[in-house]
């Protein structure tokens, strides 16, 4: 069966998702893989939320959020960016690749970054192959 | 006239373990009185002479109460949770490694290879030009000798049998235990299956006696080595790593009143899914700086993360063993 | 052939069996001792700071938690070139001897002396610590557990928790002790000296006093002739914390004395296909396989051994019970298996001195308790006596002091060998053609191996697992006979 990349995307309501919503609205064409969840802000979004995007079969996580500075919550994006250096650390301990979550900062207006972004990342998870989270876990050897 | 209550069965049983948590039950001193009134111990290999075949032979739902503590790393391991599981009435999974994996966890991080290797092969004082390794069956002269199959994948107890309670700790708080066993033999009302007992719902910190302050930003992780407590602070401003944040209850601060951070071997309190993570997060957001680059740079020292934040939880986390 | 297992061995810490095989007349043909425990601690502490494998390292064993926490302890403080300030050094040999009787007072009273309170063939529901609890009576079994209980609180006074032990940071402690906690602790370990002469006096009036049991001792199936192992200090007294390693034949005489940072030179580890625990044996004499005797290199490191490797014990009562031990039992070195009881109970004593000394010394309330870190020398290896043996921790680490590679010799470990062959010759003594096995002799034969006190948690720290094999069979001039492969 030909590898066909999941990936798991967290949008914030305020800026990224709007910025998506820009990209559908004006009919741009970028790869169909991600699977988009919004939250009320960046900051919302941790860690367990990516480990289990990975231990339920993602290849691929996407983080989102405002451009730093402007945060509908002020200072929820930062904190974001702070778990995001972690989170980063303990996958490569765990020997998950850390190109596989990636952060990125996409204002309301920035439908055209956004559809960029998902392609780019496509291609990167693609050429990084399937994850195996899932089945390595789904069997205790 | 007062009716003579009947003792309950109990059973305290180790797998992987290291014997802390059967030490944790002798721990009660003098309240032992209490419980041999109240309980008839009918296997506890640590203090009583009662082998497998006496298990085998019991009827099922024979023992009322079984502290299982210990990891479950092997055959043997497995074979006896399932046995106690059928021949107990309630099991609980006491202490962390039964509860979440524990230090035998740490396990892990490495296949059964590489430990092969390392301890037959490599150690340094080894001598084993033959290359030999221990086998499942093995012929001698005089008839076969037989060792249990040694797993790849550390499991905790709930990975292999139906667990009614948990008590976590490393080792549970003696205290604890004579208040869960207290319970028990009164009759009061356990709570639902599947619950933990013997540890309190709120993190550490809620109840931390060190003085503590709204500046929790932390601007460099130091190494214990680096900086001297100042033994009243709260250790994360003074930039030492503790798991209070995310840690439950119930081990009565010993580690805090060692001057100790905790490493959080209680278990990850109730809204967290995954044992580290939610520690990750919480440590995470108190990281003083706003650049990537400066981010990674405090990042540095911090030098071993999935063994700080999943000390003593591996094998029941999300990612339970590395990716090799 | 016939074979008898014994399945789980009881009242020790750890995991074990014993397969007797019997030939067709009911003669003990051979009797095989397998640990099928382990863990790989020498494995998953690399990765982790130096600094947390004290804390890690406690999960080995929690019967003697304390034992892996000053070994390693030691070997961090050498990573970091460092040797911490006298206060620390004393609250450590402080805690450690609190440690010591906590744990002397479990293996007698809970683990080796329901054999001989109750007896060894009593009912098996009757031997273990609450049948000796009905012999003695329960104002004896209160005591027991008071002084126990006093033991382990020393211990979480100084080190958070006595099974949890984070006392130890590279450099020293992290906790001193005020005034009040001192004289709190002196009066307690004046209690702890007047128990551990009420204990001998209980070994005394149970065991010394009964000819059953002192015919057992001497000319029971119990007596191997080994080399002795134990630290000593720079009078060639027993010492629990440091020391030189110190190795005599078996008729007493030096054969080895070393630093525990040379360890490699002197002790290497034997492969069996049917245990998981390694067998240690003395290195320069090489392995001669499952012999006692002179030019055997099986070694033990008990309290008998430690006592036989030494000069004598450092404090004064002690003393006089050690000469009263050799007294008895006729000269340095004994090797009557079951003397290992005796010896337990001489060490009570010295523990129970030695903390009294440190708690009445004016530094234990000193406040200097670390030695700053200024460098990552990046080795370190160091040695204590465990309640059952020399324990070594060797460490290498990076130059962040991050761990790259672990080795470590546990105390139990050490006796492997040993108690094969203890648990062999007991088998082969009680069980004859003709002979009915009950319960109560499969219990003597287990008698064999509780009088080491071991601690296979400790022992089988690391793991292996399942791989191809290739075994040679060797005529006595090294030719090879016969070669049987697997997988």
């Amino acid at each position: 069966m030909e590898y066909n990349p999941k990936i798991m995307a967290f949008l914030c309501k305020w800026c990224s998702y709007t910025g998506a919503d820009l990209a559908g609205t004006s009919r741009m064409e970028y790869k169909p893989n991600v699977h988009a969840i919004r939250v009320m802000c960046s900051g919302r979004i941790e860690p367990t939320f990516i480990l289990k995007a990975f231990h339920e079969g993602a290849d691929g996580v996407l983080i989102f959020g405002c451009h730093p500075g402007d945060c509908h919550y002020q200072e929820g994006n930062y904190k974001c960016l702070r778990r995001y250096h972690l989170l980063k650390k303990y996958i490569r301990q765990m020997g998950i690749e850390p190109e596989r979550i990636k952060l990125e900062w996409i204002s309301a207006s920035e439908g055209k970054q956004y559809a960029e972004l998902v392609n780019s990342f496509t291609q990167t998870i693609t050429e990084l192959g399937p994850c195996h989270v899932k089945e390595k876990m789904a069997i205790l050897t | 006239m007062a009716e003579e209550k009947q003792k309950i069965k109990m059973a305290v049983y180790w797998g992987a373990a290291c014997g802390g948590c059967c030490v944790s039950v002798l721990d009660v001193h003098e309240a032992l009185f209490d419980v041999v009134a109240a309980a008839d111990l009918v296997f506890w290999p640590i203090a009583l002479d009662t082998k497998y075949q006496d298990v085998e032979e019991m009827p099922d739902g024979h023992i009322d109460l079984t502290l299982f503590n210990g990891a479950v790393r092997n055959s043997e391991n497995e074979h006896m949770a399932k046995l106690l599981r059928q021949k107990s009435k309630i099991l609980v999974a006491y202490g962390s490694c039964s509860h979440l994996g524990g230090i035998p966890g740490l396990a892990n991080f490495s296949t059964k290879e590489e430990i092969f290797q390392r301890v037959y092969f490599d150690s340094e004082s080894t001598t084993n030009p033959g290359k030999v390794l221990p086998q499942i069956e093995y012929q001698v002269a005089e008839g076969i000798l037989e060792l249990p199959e040694f797993y790849n994948d550390v499991r905790h107890l709930a990975n292999v049998v139906d667990v009614d309670y948990f008590m976590p700790g490393c080792p549970p708080q003696t205290a604890r235990l004579v208040e869960v066993f207290m319970a028990i033999v009164s009759g009061a009302e356990l709570p639902p299956p599947g619950s933990v007992i013997g540890a309190g719902d709120k993190a550490q910190c809620d109840e931390c006696t060190r003085k503590k302050s709204e500046n929790k930003g932390i601007k460099k992780f130091y190494r214990p080595w680096e900086v001297v407590d100042d033994g009243e602070t709260c250790f994360l401003e003074q930039g030492l790593l503790c798991m209070g944040p995310t840690t439950r209850t119930g081990c009565d601060f010993r580690c805090i009143e060692g001057n100790a951070p905790c490493r959080g071997c209680y278990g990850p309190t109730p809204d967290a899914i995954d044992p580290g993570a939610k520690m990750m997060s919480a440590i995470a957001s108190v990281i003083d700086e706003k650049e990537p680059a400066a981010i990674d740079k405090i990042l540095e020292d911090l030098v071993d993360p999935a063994g700080y934040f999943y000390r003593y939880s591996l094998p029941s986390s999300y990612i339970r063993r590395k990716m090799s | 052939m016939k074979k008898i297992t014994i399945d789980p061995i009881t009242r020790l810490e750890g995991h074990g069996k014993i397969e007797i095989f019997l030939d067709d007349a009911g003669d003990v043909k051979n009797v095989y001792f397998q640990v099928p425990e382990l863990r790989g601690f020498e494995k998953f502490c690399e990765g982790r700071p130096v600094e947390e494998v004290p804390y890690i390292v406690t999960k080995i064993c929690g019967v003697c938690p304390g034992c892996h926490h000053m070994a390693s302890g030691k070997a961090v403080d050498a990573v970091f070139g460092v040797k911490p300030p006298p206060t620390a050094l004393k609250l450590r040999d402080l805690f450690y001897m609190a440690h010591f009787v906590h744990s002397h007072i479990a293996h007698f009273y809970a683990l080796g002396a329901p054999d001989f309170v109750v007896g060894p063939d009593a009912p098996k529901a009757e031997r273990n610590i609450l049948g000796v609890i009905g012999k003695v009576g329960v104002d004896i079994g209160k005591e027991v557990i008071k002084q126990r209980r006093i033991a382990q609180e020393i211990q979480a006074l100084l080190a958070g928790h006595q099974t949890q032990c984070m006392m130890n940071v590279p450099g020293g402690v992290r906790k001193g002790l005020t005034e009040e906690e001192r004289d709190d602790i002196v009066k307690k370990a004046e209690d702890f000296i007047e128990f551990s002469k009420f204990s001998l006096k209980i070994f005394e009036d149970v065991v010394l006093s009964n000819q059953k049991y002192v015919d057992i001792i001497l000319h029971g199936p119990y007596s191997l002739k080994l080399h002795s192992m134990g630290l000593v200090d720079e009078n060639n007294h027993v010492n629990f914390y440091d020391g030189k390693v110190r190795v005599v034949d078996t008729k007493g005489f030096e054969l080895h004395k070393y630093a525990p940072a040379d360890y490699q030179d002197y002790v290497a580890e034997h492969v069996e296909p049917w245990s998981y625990l390694k067998f240690p044996y003395l290195k320069q004499i090489g392995w001669k396989g499952f012999i006692d005797g002179q030019d055997s290199s099986v070694y033990h490191a008990t309290p008998l051994s430690r006592l036989n490797a030494s000069d004598g014990m450092a404090t004064p009562l002690a003393q006089k019970e050690h000469d009263r031990m050799y007294g008895v039992l006729g000269g340095k070195p004994v090797h009557n298996t079951l003397a290992m009881h005796w010896a337990r109970l001489v060490e009570l004593l010295y523990s129970a001195e030695h903390c009294l000394e440190l708690a009445q010394d004016p530094d234990i309330v000193g406040k200097e308790l670390r030695t700053p870190i200024e460098k990552v020398v990046g080795e370190g290896a160091d040695t204590v006596e465990a309640q059952r043996g020399t324990l070594t921790h060797h460490y290498w680490t990076d130059d962040k002091g991050v761990v790259t590679k672990v080795n470590i010799i546990v105390g139990t470990t050490n006796n492997n060998a040993a108690i094969n062959m203890s648990i062999k010759k007991a088998a082969e003594g009680l069980i004859k053609k003709g002979t009915e096995v009950s319960d109560g002799i499969l219990n003597m034969i287990e008698m064999a191996f509780r009088a080491y006190d071991p601690c296979f948690s400790c022992a089988t720290h690391s793991l292996p697992g399942e791989m191809p094999m290739i075994v040679e069979i060797k005529d006595a001039d090294g030719k090879l006979i016969q070669r049987v492969q697997r997988n």
